[in-house]
């Protein structure tokens, strides 16, 4: 199957869908995309180190002075890799501060492990140039984005879902040598939690992972209570230090006071064509799910959508947050049974996961871990995604741009793939840029997981889902072809774009759900 | 074609962060060199060398031969690249004729009818294209490219090029295409550059007398006659002050072309001394007026705009009220107020469900040729006919449901 080409002394291979890709990252093999459910792993997880309770206090107290003693504590040295999570959003202190510390120890060649970076981590680009990071596995957006596009990091970057990044610690693709946890509420013993405290985020579901992987943990906090921290949504069982800092984020950008619905009246109304396709597809039905996060459409479609669903009486089971004030009020309407939120993104959804048992916390190994004995996001009725790009045979990219540039992370976004209904509500058009095109510029998720594209100029349906086309017959949606919509925009925009004028060295690897490399991001000029 | 260059350095639109789907062009003029091109752009690598070509055919096309040209484009639409180059090259005072026409595209060719339904009109600024691009979409009835008012008048020159082309490049959706023109000398001058590029309606401002109307009719004529297209341009005069409103019925009634009357309330309310309140007693008088004129004309009166956006429950109410005071349309300003207006002017089921017994009472009275059309034991006398035919339409029209 696979061809073999030399480029800049890389070897690459050809994957199942027709990409080439790398048999290389960083050093180590990689494993070309074989097809959707076709690669399936053998042998054990990985494990993290066994430890004594000899070794530490047996009053509890890992306290210690200072991010850079514990880093000093940890044994951080060159070439070692460090891992955070995202879940301050872009009200991080935390990730910079902790290469800021690494720089004066003089330590040099780390890699960052962020499970996503955001643009206040722009500062890193500096410790990329210094040499103190070496390069970033993780999600880049902005800056960093910039930085890695235009070929300037060592290494390559490789880009993971969140499931996907779950699935390559637990299967020993990536080995965490410190893990720092910021936390807005500890213990000095190290459990931890994000519902309480000045920079309360909800949840630590992104640092679930490491903190039961990584060969030390390190937990910062600017709330330190007494034993016991409750709940324990990361176990101090699994710490090795308790750092205290004055202030370990922004809250005004860790969460929004409240998520604002968007004002576009093009997103609004693909986002309420979104919605009366779920309805009269006759998927908006009692105990059924769906997914949406806080984005402009997706927002606008769990609000289009509730607004059916009281006039219909329906009730759905549960469903999968990105919690917001629109979804914790369906939960207290008994619109929904239960929110299973992987990240809370204003202060309602903090306090309802907080308060209401109904709101129930999850990580990437119950929501999306492919390596698991299965996950929930196969089992969502309706996932409602964006996409920078998809192509006339469905395939989306959510990661660079059309001219090429990396500039989003890969998210969850490849694991609601698995839905059994995925939508990709998204404008036809943005500024001069079409949007649905021949080819994805990098491919991201396979047209055949693809179910509907929802445009303002018309709904395309994925023709391997004739279920889907026969279930919207008796709909008075504009249902096209996916090719109708295309022509139409490209004879707005004077023509289809010229293809993207890309470089020939890999700036990053595209890895899919079960870790095998499913595209690649090539250099842009400049 | 010919140069009288009365300057060397003209501009068109502007630039700025803000700016989206649009483009800012400088033009100075040289003596030699040909064309100097700088173009900046968003959308380089996808369609930074078309764009380069477009603008060099353009400016052969209207004899600019030797200039420096900037642009900075955020993203505009080949139609609005062009307009706002020939807006430069006008400026600069060359003589281009019809200017640079860019070809028709798909769905820019359908036409219109008298009596077809104009329950919205939505109200686009003249000068923005990023509105035009997507506005079929929403689906309102008819769509305002406007020239008057959301127009500054240092914009006013450019803003035609850009209804021009809009008109000959975006597919409406089946929206009647409609231009609100300037006032007085003015808007004589729009119609050049708007009737010959299938406008189906034109909306004419401050309307005080049927002779206003009657020049922009004779106008529109000669336009049609000189270019030879047989397509029709209605008229809907806008009433918008105490005098307007006091000869609304020789307004409406002024040429054939006229097919609704509507009123502005902005202005009326202030010609008359008086601010615009949502009870809207203030305008009752007029709004009534316009209702009787229209309908004594025989033409359809359409209300004015709900200018509160994010009000949609008084927007429900005001149409709602505007529908019993008979009018059979309004104008929007947003999207997003189109479907609440839809839903406010649908017949009510008890409305609906009447007006069908009618006209199968009607249709049976035709087949057994009687004369008189009767339900039950009384006499349903012509103009209930037709209201009823009226509402069984737009019930059909909107998809509503048989039971």
């Amino acid at each position: 199957m696979s061809t073999k080409v030399l480029d800049m002394g890389i070897e690459l291979l050809e994957n199942a869908a027709g990409r080439l890709v790398p048999a290389e990252v960083n050093g180590k093999p990689a494993t070309p995309f074989q097809g959707v459910r076709k690669y399936k792993p053998t042998g054990n997880k990985t494990a993290p180190p066994v430890r004594s309770c000899a070794d530490y206090p047996a009053d509890g107290n890992k306290v210690v002075t200072g991010l850079k003693t514990a880093l000093v504590n940890a044994g951080l040295r060159d070439g070692m890799t460090i891992s955070t999570h995202h879940h301050f959003r872009n009200g991080d202190m935390v990730g910079n501060a902790i290469f800021d510390a690494a720089a004066a120890m003089g330590v040099k060649d780390l890699m960052w492990f962020p499970s996503a970076s955001f643009p206040c981590n722009a500062p890193i680009v500096d410790h990329l140039d210094n040499g103190v990071v070496h390069h970033i596995e993780g999600s880049m957006n902005g800056s960093l984005g910039d930085y890695c596009s235009r070929g300037k990091m060592r290494g390559m970057g490789v880009l993971r879902s969140h499931g996907g990044r779950w699935q390559a610690v637990q299967d020993g693709e990536v080995h965490i040598d410190v893990a720092v946890i910021a936390a807005p509420t500890a213990d000095p013993f190290g459990n931890a939690n994000g519902v309480t405290g000045p920079s309360a985020c909800g949840l630590l579901g992104f640092a679930l992972v490491d903190s039961i992987y990584a060969d030390h943990v390190i937990v910062v906090t600017d709330n330190l209570v007494d034993f016991p921290c409750l709940p324990w949504q990361i176990q101090g069982n699994n710490v090795d230090q308790v750092v205290a800092m004055d202030s370990i984020g922004d809250p005004s950008k860790i969460v929004s006071g409240t998520t604002q619905l968007t004002k576009s009246p093009d997103r609004l109304l693909i986002a309420e064509m979104a919605a009366k396709f779920v309805r009269d597809a006759g998927i908006m039905r009692d105990g059924f799910s769906f997914q949406a996060g806080a984005g402009g459409t997706a927002l606008g479609f769990a609000i289009f959508l509730r607004e059916m669903m009281k006039k219909a009486g329906v009730k759905a089971r549960f469903i999968r947050g990105g919690s917001t004030k629109y979804l914790v009020e369906m939960l207290e309407e008994g619109l929904t049974d239960y929110i299973l939120d992987g990240q809370t993104f204003d202060l309602d959804g903090v306090r309802s996961m907080r308060d209401n048992p109904g709101h129930q916390d999850t990580s990437p190994f119950t929501s999306y871990n492919f390596h698991g004995k299965g996950c929930f996001a196969s089992m969502l009725d309706a996932t409602v995604l964006g996409a920078t790009e998809v192509d006339v045979d469905f395939n989306a990219n959510v990661v660079t741009h059309s001219d090429g540039r990396l500039l989003h992370g890969i998210g969850g976004w490849q694991n609601c793939l698995a839905g059994k209904c995925v939508i990709l509500p998204i404008p036809s058009v943005r500024d001069r840029i079409p949007v649905i095109v021949d080819r994805v510029t990098t491919l991201c998720g396979p047209g055949e997981l693809v179910d509907v594209v929802v445009t303002e100029r018309g709904i395309a349906i994925n023709p391997w889902r004739t279920d889907l086309l026969e279930a919207a017959k008796g709909s008075d949606l504009p249902i096209r072809p996916i090719q109708d919509i295309k022509a139409e925009v490209e004879a707005l925009c004077g023509g289809p774009p010229a293809a993207p004028k890309l470089g020939e060295k890999i700036v990053a690897a595209v890895k899919w759900v079960d870790g095998t490399v499913i595209d690649c991001v090539r250099q842009t000029g400049g | 074609m010919t140069t009288t260059t009365t300057s060397q350095i003209a501009e068109a639109s502007r630039r700025g962060e803000d700016v989206r789907s649009d483009c800012w062009v400088e033009i100075t003029l040289a003596d030699s060199g040909g064309i100097d091109l700088a173009l900046t752009t968003k959308v380089e690598s996808m369609y930074g060398e078309s764009t380069r070509q477009l603008v060099r055919d353009e400016l052969a096309a209207l004899g600019v031969t030797h200039a420096r040209v900037e642009i900075e484009d955020a993203g505009a639409l080949p139609f609005v690249i062009t307009a706002r180059v020939e807006a430069a090259v006008r400026r600069l005072g060359f003589d281009v004729g019809d200017g640079y026409l860019v070809e028709c595209g798909p769905g820019t060719d359908y036409a219109t009818q008298r009596d077809r339904f104009r329950r919205s009109r939505l109200y686009l600024p003249g000068n923005e294209p990023k509105f035009a691009i997507n506005a079929g979409v929403h689906q309102p009835d008819g769509i305002i490219l406007d020239l008057e008012d959301s127009v500054a008048p240092p914009q006013k020159d450019e803003a035609r090029l850009i209804v021009r082309n809009a008109l000959r490049t975006i597919d409406f959706k089946g929206a009647e295409r409609m231009v609100r023109i300037n006032q007085g000398d003015r808007g004589l001058e729009d119609l050049d550059f708007i009737v010959p590029h299938n406008v189906h309606l034109l909306l004419i401002p401050k309307v005080e007398s049927a002779e206003q109307v009657r020049v922009v009719d004779a106008r529109t004529r000669e336009i049609l006659h000189e270019r030879r297209i047989n397509t029709r341009v209605y008229l809907m005069p806008i009433v918008e002050s105490a005098l307007g409103a006091l000869r609304a019925f020789e307004i409406a009634s002024a040429t054939d072309r006229v097919v609704a009357l509507t009123i502005g309330l902005e202005d009326y309310t202030a010609d008359i001394g008086t601010a615009r309140t949502k009870e809207a007693w203030e305008s009752f008088w007029a709004r009534s007026q316009v209702v009787n004129a229209a309908r004594a004309a025989g033409v359809q009166p359409i209300d004015s705009v709900f200018s509160d956006v994010a009000d949609t429950e008084g927007l429900r109410r005001n149409v709602l009220e505007s529908k019993s005071l008979g009018f059979d349309g309004m104008g929007c300003i947003h999207p997003r107020q189109i479907a609440v207006i839809h839903e406010a002017f649908a017949p009510a089921d008890e409305e609906l469900a009447k007006a069908r017994r009618i006209v199968e009472a009607f249709e049976e009275a035709q087949r057994r040729g009687l004369g008189v059309v009767s339900l039950g034991s009384k006499m349903i006398d012509p103009p209930v006919v037709k209201r009823a035919q009226r509402v069984v339409r737009l019930a059909e029209a909107m998809g509503m449901p048989r039971s």
